[in-house]
């Protein structure tokens, strides 16, 4: 007798969900086993203070968007990032846009 | 069984093309017979089919069913009959579904399907396990000697075959009456003949059979009990057979 | 109950028996819907486990970098400034920071350069990061040559290679002792790339700031909030690329659901008129046409989201690697630590599951509505 369809479709829609289950358990477990991995960045990011994640090393003001200054940053155009393609993901940093002197 | 009293069915009410399909008809359809209702096309015998069928409402009219049991009635006495044609759509279905069964001029069965599915089909909604849909499906097939072509599609199926597939799917839920529109209009004469003679069959099972058609083959096989005669949406004749 | 459970399944049953009738068109429909899904849902994950570990592991910066300005420009920074901060109340510490970035034109990469003065490394040795031990094929004990300022060439030999999980935060360092890092780039005496700040209670973290900007004008602090927050604005849905994947998906849904919603054909409007006829109620045709959709996009959405799971948190994001380089030579290897968003995932689906089955049955709707006897008189 040939399995019904709707059983075969509940059994991978049960089967579908148990995978996602479990690859929710797997985060949660992840994140306590791989807990000294953070502890070891974070070691890193104090004892060398740190101020920025190594994602883009094309240009200085990508390598270290928090720190970058104006020229770096609006080299030609006030939003310009855009010679670097890491310029297309990453926005102008905040820390551009605060001022901490005092009012005139 | 079926008991019409000045049923009258109007379309396109308020527009210029507005027809009488069924002029102020009184019939009584007698249970556990066959009755033929005989004419040329366009003298309204689908759209009483139809009306008979809880298909469509009248525009005026009463149609009472008697013999009926239904869940949601809990008459006393079935005998003493309900009318039909006032009930909500919600009940009509219910009531269609298990007192009547349809076998249509061009069988209408869904493509890309099989046969055995096809005939399951009716019984769908209803709630039932489908194992026991199943079971009874098979039994039907064995009837009509299709147990080999349960599982074909049915577009492969000849013409006899689909037939028979559809007299099937029409009993899937034990109606109480079976109701065949034209259903000899794409057969010939052997296969009508095998037709009226399962007509036969069903009508000794106790089953209400109502017919249209305007084929000599159907209305003068010894099967017939009433001949119902209809034109331009009226009754102009009915004769009984002995 | 039982009762309610069969009509379903014997419903579902012959929804499915219907789409795997036009098993070609359902199964590529189920693919790309799947995919658009999957891509959506990478981009879901993978910007979420960025955050998360930047958010966890920059919460160890400095309080407060203090940088020096000079007609506009970064420039360095003199350790007086650092005296006279030491002295503002509130401050408990200032470190100077000497860093500076190296171009390499052998290998083509950007390194950064660094002096670590709480564990100061051998003269004459560096800690590397293991981008840069990747980058050029080196390990511990080998020799990198450095070209100064000067021209003169600095032989160091690789002490440690900071290992592969930190390489978010250090793949491309190149950490080196005081003074190397002199004779790398020749610094006049007194001073020092920025100053790292340290203050005891964070609640004057802005004081301060406000303190050493009027003190010294030609400063500009930053503080760790703010550094915070870069990176989680990071990967914004504005940024230029991110608009574009997304706009792509939605018009990816847009087009199911103006397919599914612009009709039925004649052939399907034929068999909802035949189920009507042998007695299917429209609640039972609207039924079927809800589990004809929903089973596309239920499957499509869990697929989806298991795949992305997959290629984000297995894969590393392979897909995503290419746009992400850029023009770099040197791309840290991501392997994040996995985190699921469910917010987000629940507003992806409310998005794309939804209205696509909403697209299925509205059509459906009408031609559900036809009465039963129109099948008789075809």
């Amino acid at each position: 007798m040939r399995p019904r369809p709707s059983s075969c479709f509940m059994s991978f829609l049960a089967g579908a969900m148990l995978v996602c289950l479990a690859l929710g358990l797997h985060a949660r477990s992840s994140q306590h086993a791989r807990l000294p991995e953070l502890q070891e960045q974070t070691r890193l990011v104090r004892y060398l203070r740190l101020t920025d994640l190594c994602l883009f090393t094309e240009a200085r003001y990508t390598r270290h968007p928090a720190m970058a200054d104006y020229f770096a940053a609006f080299q030609d155009h006030p939003t310009a990032f855009e010679h670097f393609p890491s310029g297309s993901l990453v926005q102008p940093p905040v820390t551009l846009q605060r001022t901490y002197a005092p009012h005139p | 069984m079926i008991e019409l009293t000045n049923v009258t069915k109007r379309f396109n009410i308020g527009k210029n093309n507005q027809f009488t399909a069924v002029d102020q008809i009184s019939l009584k359809i007698a249970p556990a017979r066959v009755t033929v209702l005989k004419g040329p096309s366009g003298s309204g015998k689908t759209t009483l089919l139809a009306l008979i069928g809880c298909m469509s409402r009248p525009t005026s009219g009463r149609i009472i069913l008697k013999g009926v049991a239904t869940a949601f009635f809990g008459l006393a006495d079935p005998a003493a009959g309900f009318e039909v044609s006032s009930l909500p759509e919600r009940f009509t279905t219910e009531i269609r579904r298990t007192t009547f069964g349809f076998i249509f001029q061009q069988f209408h069965l869904i493509k890309g399907i099989s046969a055995l599915e096809n005939i399951m089909l009716p019984a769908y909604p209803c709630g039932e396990p489908q194992a026991i849909i199943r079971t009874r499906a098979q039994e039907l097939l064995k009837q009509f000697d299709l147990t080999r072509q349960a599982h074909a599609m049915v577009e492969w199926l000849s013409g006899g075959e689909q037939q028979r597939v559809a007299i099937a799917r029409a009993l899937i839920n034990n109606p109480l009456a079976i109701i065949a529109d034209e259903p000899t209009a794409h057969l010939d004469s052997r296969l009508s003949q095998e037709f009226m003679e399962r007509v036969a069959d069903l009508k000794e099972r106790g089953k209400t059979v109502l017919i249209a058609s305007h084929d000599p083959l159907v209305f003068e096989a010894p099967c017939i009990d009433t001949v119902v005669e209809m034109r331009d949406g009226r009754v102009i004749g009915q004769s009984e057979s002995p | 109950m039982r009762h309610i459970l069969s009509r379903h399944r014997n419903i579902l049953d012959f929804a499915l028996s219907s789409l795997l009738r036009r098993k070609a068109r359902n199964a590529a429909l189920f693919l790309v819907y799947t995919l658009v899904i999957a891509v959506v849902a990478s981009l879901i994950f993978f910007v979420h486990a960025l955050k998360r570990e930047a958010a966890l592991v920059l919460d160890a910066a400095p309080d407060m970098v203090v940088q020096r300005m000079l007609a506009g420009r970064h420039d360095l920074i003199p350790l007086q400034y650092a005296e006279k901060i030491r002295n503002i109340r509130g401050v408990s510490a200032v470190v100077p920071r000497r860093w500076g970035y190296y171009y390499d034109p052998v290998f083509k990469a950007n390194y950064t350069l660094l002096v670590a003065d709480d564990q100061p490394v051998t003269p004459g040795t560096i800690v590397i990061g293991s981008g840069v031990a990747r980058n050029q094929r080196i390990k511990q004990g080998d020799l990198m040559t450095l070209r100064s300022y000067q021209g003169v060439p600095l032989f160091l030999t690789v002490e440690t290679i900071l290992s592969p999980e930190s390489e978010l935060v250090s793949s491309d360092l190149v950490v080196m002792a005081a003074e190397d890092f002199q004779s790398m780039f020749q610094l006049p005496r007194g001073v020092a790339t920025d100053l790292a700040v340290s203050v005891a209670n964070p609640r004057e973290l802005v004081t301060v700031a406000n303190k050493i900007a009027a003190a010294f004008p030609d400063t500009r602090p930053i503080l760790k909030s703010e550094l915070l927050r870069t990176y989680d604005s990071l990967f914004d849905w504005r940024g230029g690329m991110i608009v574009v994947m997304l706009s792509v998906a939605v018009l990816a849904f847009i087009i199911f659901a103006w397919d599914k919603a612009s009709g039925l054909s004649a052939e399907e409007r034929k068999e909802i008129g035949i189920l009507k006829s042998i007695g299917w109620e429209t609640a039972d045709v609207l039924l079927l046409k809800f589990w004809e959709g929903s089973a596309i996009s239920l499957s499509a959405f869990l697929c989806g989201v298991i795949l992305a799971y997959l290629h984000v948190f297995f894969a590393s994001a392979a897909l995503f690697a290419h746009a992400l380089k850029g023009w770099a030579v040197l791309y840290p290897q991501f392997r994040l630590i996995p985190a699921i968003n469910l917010y987000q995932l629940a507003v992806l689906f409310t998005l794309t599951v939804l209205p696509y089955t909403a697209a299925t049955i509205v059509p459906a709707w009408l031609a559900a509505s036809v009465d039963p006897d129109a099948a008789m008189r075809s």
